[in-house]
């Protein structure tokens, strides 16, 4: 029962960080293998079908599906203009002719002969996208997008809100039980990543938007402020995809959290460097966790190992990650194979976690995850 | 696909859930096909794995370890087959959901009736149905084109039109699909599948329109005539295009694929692997079919909560299955409060919670899905949750379960026009015979009689109805069984998956003024008799073992129904579980009192009636 606990969010001081960056439909990469990026650098465009617009011609001419196309002037893939005629009525001896005229600008895609129906498609759209992170390219993706590679700090999050951005990191509580209130906030955070403790409201998260913060991480949130800074009850955790102006970062969960204290200590460390954060989440299959990449230059080799998840032994380290304990850190202390009765009666593995202050209890392994650094 | 069963001895067989893969072996001792063992392991479809079949040997690895046994080829080449019975297993197949499923978007005209069609079709076929287009949903041509790109399905079912009716609007809807361009989800430079199945007249058409952009497939009209729905075929079609286009996109397999089937004859024939609901329908149709009964099942997972039922519609048996995607334990566990509400969870929690604290343990069981409840308040906040989970559901089920059935079934107009103008469900709680409940909500359970309860709020059986959980989930991988081996499966479903908790009884209908709804009368088999009383409001629990029965008399009061009709007595066997008889007052329709205290003193007092939980419950507090 090797897996029978939650692998760990990671928290690496120096790591090798790989990003695939892909079009979402094929296109054409702009950097070569062994360049050098910044984060801004546009690594591959293409462009998106555009919207379509359905115009039943027969309709507007009254005319019957089939005697439509020797009336159109135009053919299926020619570009059009808004306004421009597409086909006219004979009339009625050259008189009281009806014409159609195209809504949009972009091209002529089809038309059906028993329908009557043409569809119109506006310009495509053009996408691009950045490196996300200082580093180098190391893969071209043909047509597809790049990877990016970058020795930096990787923190990853529980839960986040708002997508990829970028900022120079500011320190803002003392430490990772203090709240990041309201007070702190002051125009010099303007651009920038700020890291905060426990907890922050929802009154604090606006004060910020308006002040031109780029991301907030935090320990804790409260969920129904939530519910107020996205407008509605999140109902699946599928995030990212939010534009309130600022991205946030849950280091622990809901409710009022201290951060770990590495994690706070770690990025405290790296105060003044260039954050990369993406508050996307995604928990269900393909979860996908928030996380703040900090590239280090000059670095060069990895200076935490990468425990392979599954590797929980005595003196591991690790996180309670539900009541009564939850956020409490400690190490194991046992690992009984046998099963075990809960206060709620279920039967289950269990392990012994001996806290800081020198207490054991019996915890569910379901319910501890290591603390991967 | 059946076979002689002799052949075959010794069965592995894998589900790969959306979290956890799970094997069972299965064998034939003493001419019975019996469970021997279970092993599972985390399903590895991400990163850094990538790989489907790492799961299914790491789950199938532990049987080996606890059987002591060689079940596994060397070298990860896959589960043992052989073809002489001399090592590993006979046949090895699978079932899976990973990866989110099967994703579908169905097309048809008139979205009550060939939409419909087509969402029963691809919900019968295990898929999660994830938009209905259709000529009259009220949307513009481009807003159903931005919302097909958008959700990325990984196959269409385009139907629309009776063989002879129009073809104008199945063109129209073949434009808005070719107009938005789909692209998979999986792999790049495959066409996305596009099961046409609509009018005949229509295909050229379609072909013309479709047949250059899309992975086009034509089979018989899903609905050829008004009053008639042939399902079949394009659920075949589904499942065949499951395994060659969307699952050979997924990561691992082809491998799997490869790995699932048996020897026949020396020859090597392989195994399809069906989509882990598809099974459980497969089942689920098998043993009504069988026991020749109503069958509803339910399997609430983390993510999502499918219901499945068979019933009789006149001559006919129906079977029906919807697939609520959004309401589950875990990952989903939010939704569901989201979708019940605050007050609807609450009121089956007997102690007073703080809102804001409630909403927050709610979201950390989100983000942390795998925990499990350690503390017995806890326990008892996460099946209220499921409670309302199980009862949307069903309220969604319904809405889906009407009308027409699955396959080719006749009806007259005149119900077709009955059907679109009171939508009746076909969804009966009196004269359903089992109801089987199955996920780890139900399944794990501390103590059975909390999954009879949950099962029973939620649902409301009426009448006399048998209570079952599903062991330890393995109905998936015996519907894929019931395929190759349907004696093998309906036999260790009976013995070893399906756990009997007891016949409940419930009057419905409204009496206010009866001091009894009921007066029972049981005879055992030793000739000794008992008579029980049903009082509004009350819940009781005769014990009766598993596999015991009782001869039963129950007298409704006026107005009121077991079964026979309103205070129509009620002649017959009564069999036991591993709760016992539940008699259940609370009247059907069900009210809960809405003042808190006194809705608390009935939690509690039902709980007690049912032994739900250990007494120290009364004294919990909704704080720390």
């Amino acid at each position: 029962m090797a897996f029978a606990y939650t692998p760990g969010l990671r928290v690496a001081g120096c790591t090798l960080v790989r990003k695939e960056r892909r079009l979402p439909l094929a296109g054409e990469t702009l950097v070569n293998a062994g360049d050098s990026v910044t984060a801004d650098t546009i690594v591959a465009k293409t462009h998106l079908p555009g919207n379509v617009k359905m115009l039943n011609i027969a309709n507007v001419m009254g005319l019957p599906p089939g005697d439509i196309p020797e009336l159109l002037f135009v053919k299926e893939g020619d570009s059009i203009e808004e306004n421009q005629a597409l086909g006219q009525t004979k009339g009625f001896f050259g008189l009281f002719k009806n014409t159609v005229r195209s809504p949009l600008d972009g091209t002529f895609e089809s038309f059906n002969k028993i329908t009557g129906q043409a569809v119109l498609r506006e310009p495509p759209i053009p996408v691009a996208i950045d490196a996300y992170l200082l580093g180098t390219v190391t893969e071209v993706l043909k047509n597809e997008g790049v990877v990016v590679e970058a020795y930096a700090t990787f923190v990853q999050g529980i839960f986040g809100v708002g997508g990829e951005t970028r900022g120079e990191l500011k320190v803002l509580t003392d430490g990772p039980a203090d709240e990041l209130t309201e007070d702190l906030i002051d125009e010099s955070c303007r651009g920038k990543v700020l890291l905060g403790g426990s907890f922050v409201s929802y009154t604090t998260l606006n004060k910020a938007i308006s002040t031109g913060v780029k991301a907030i991480i935090v320990g804790g949130f409260d969920d129904k402020d939530l519910k107020e800074f996205l407008g509605y009850e999140l109902g699946v955790a599928i995030t990212g995809h939010e534009k309130r102006g600022i991205t946030l970062v849950l280091t622990e969960g809901f409710g009022r959290m201290t951060m770990a204290s590495e994690t706070f200590k770690l990025l405290k460390s790296r105060e003044g460097l260039l954050a990369s954060v993406n508050g996307a989440t995604q928990i269900r299959a393909g979860v996908m966790r928030p996380e703040v990449v900090i590239p280090l230059e000059g670095a060069e080799t990895e200076k935490s190992s990468d425990k392979s998840a599954g590797a929980m032994d005595i003196g591991s380290p690790v996180r309670c990650i539900r009541a009564p304990y939850f956020g409490k850190l400690g190490s194991v202390e046992a690992l009984p194979a046998e099963l075990q009765v809960l206060d709620s009666e279920a039967k289950v593995r269990v392990l012994g976690v001996k806290f800081d202050n020198g207490e054991v209890v019996t915890v569910p392994r379901a319910n501890v995850e290591l603390i991967e650094e | 696909m059946a076979v002689a069963s002799k052949e075959i001895t010794r069965i592995m067989a894998t589900d790969c859930g959306s979290t956890t893969t799970k094997a069972i072996l299965i064998e034939k001792k003493d001419g019975e096909f019996r469970l021997i063992r279970r092993g599972e392991a985390p399903t590895t479809v991400e990163a850094p794995a990538e790989d489907v079949t790492k799961g299914v040997l790491n789950a199938v690895g532990e049987i080996e370890d606890l059987e002591g046994r060689k079940l596994l080829k060397a070298g990860e080449g896959g589960v043992q087959v052989s073809p002489d019975s001399t090592d590993g297993v006979d046949i090895y197949m699978s079932t899976s959901s990973a990866g989110g499923g099967l994703q579908m978007t169905v097309a048809g005209v008139v979205k009550s009736m060939t939409g419909e069609s087509a969402q029963r079709a691809a919900l019968g076929a295990g898929a999660i149905v994830m938009d209905v287009v259709a000529s009259n949903d009220g949307r513009l041509p481009h807003e159903k084109v931005a919302d097909i790109r958008r959700l990325r399905p990984d196959m269409i079912l385009l139907s629309g039109g009776i063989d002879g009716g129009t073809v104008d609007h199945v063109i129209e809807l073949a434009e808005i699909i070719r107009a938005a361009d789909p692209k998979p989800r999986f792999g790049v430079g495959y066409k996305l599948p596009v099961i046409y199945a609509g009018n005949k007249d229509a295909r050229e058409p379609v072909k013309e329109e479709l047949g250059e952009q899309v992975e086009l497939k034509m089979v018989d009209n899903l609905r050829p005539v008004l009053e008639r729905e042939n399902l079949g075929p394009a659920r075949d079609l589904i499942h065949e295009l499951f395994m060659e286009h969307v699952m050979a996109q997924a990561p691992g397999y082809p491998r799997l694929m490869e790995w699932a089937g048996h020897y026949v004859e020396g020859e090597w024939k392989q195994v399809p692997i069906m989509p882990t609901p598809g099974a459980v329908g497969k089942l689920i149709e098998a043993v009504a079919e069988k026991e020749n009964i109503e069958v509803m099942g339910v399997d609430i997972g983390g993510a999502t909560t499918d219901v499945f039922s068979v019933f009789r519609s006149g001559e006919e048996t129906v079977f029906n299955r919807t697939v609520s995607a959004n309401l589950g334990m875990s990952y989903s566990v939010s939704n569901v409060f989201v979708s019940a509400g605050y007050d609807n969870v609450m009121r089956w929690v007997p102690f007073y919670m703080d809102e804001a604290d409630l909403r927050n343990r709610i979201r950390n069981k989100m983000i942390r899905p795998t925990t499990i409840p350690q503390l017995l308040k806890e326990l008892i906040v996460e099946q209220a949750i499921a409670r309302e989970a199980l009862r949307l559901a069903l309220v969604q089920h319904k809405e889906l379960a009407t009308g027409l059935k699955g396959v080719a079934q006749e009806r007259t107009i005149g119900d077709a026009f009955e059907q679109t103008q009171t939508g009746a469900t076909l969804v009966n709680m009196m004269t359903l015979d089992l109801l089987i409940g199955s996920g780890g909500v139900l399944s794990h359970a501390p103590r059975r009689s909390q999954a009879a309860l949950m099962v029973i709020d939620a649902f409301l059986p009426e009448g006399i109805t048998m209570l079952a959980v599903d062991s330890i989930f393995m109905m998936p991988q015996l519907g894929v069984l019931s395929e190759v081996l349907p004696e093998a499966a309906t036999e260790v479903f009976d013995k070893d998956c399906l756990i009997r908790l007891g016949t409940c009884v419930a009057p419905a209908g409204v009496n206010r003024k009866a001091a009894v709804l009921a007066f029972v009368t049981i005879t055992k088999q030793d000739g000794s008799s008992i008579d029980i009383k049903i009082e509004p409001g009350k819940m009781h629990v005769e014990p009766l073992g598993v596999g015991e029965k009782v001869n039963a008399v129950i007298r409704p009061a006026k107005n009121l129904d077991v079964g026979n009709g309103p205070g129509t007595e009620w002649i017959g066997e009564l069999e036991g579980g591993v709760v016992g008889l539940i008699f259940d007052g609370r009247g059907r329709p069900f009210v809960l009192p809405e003042d808190d205290s006194l809705r608390i003193e009935k939690l509690q007092e039902w709980s007690n009636a049912l032994n739900v939980y250990p007494e120290r419950f009364i004294d919990l507090e909704g704080d720390e």
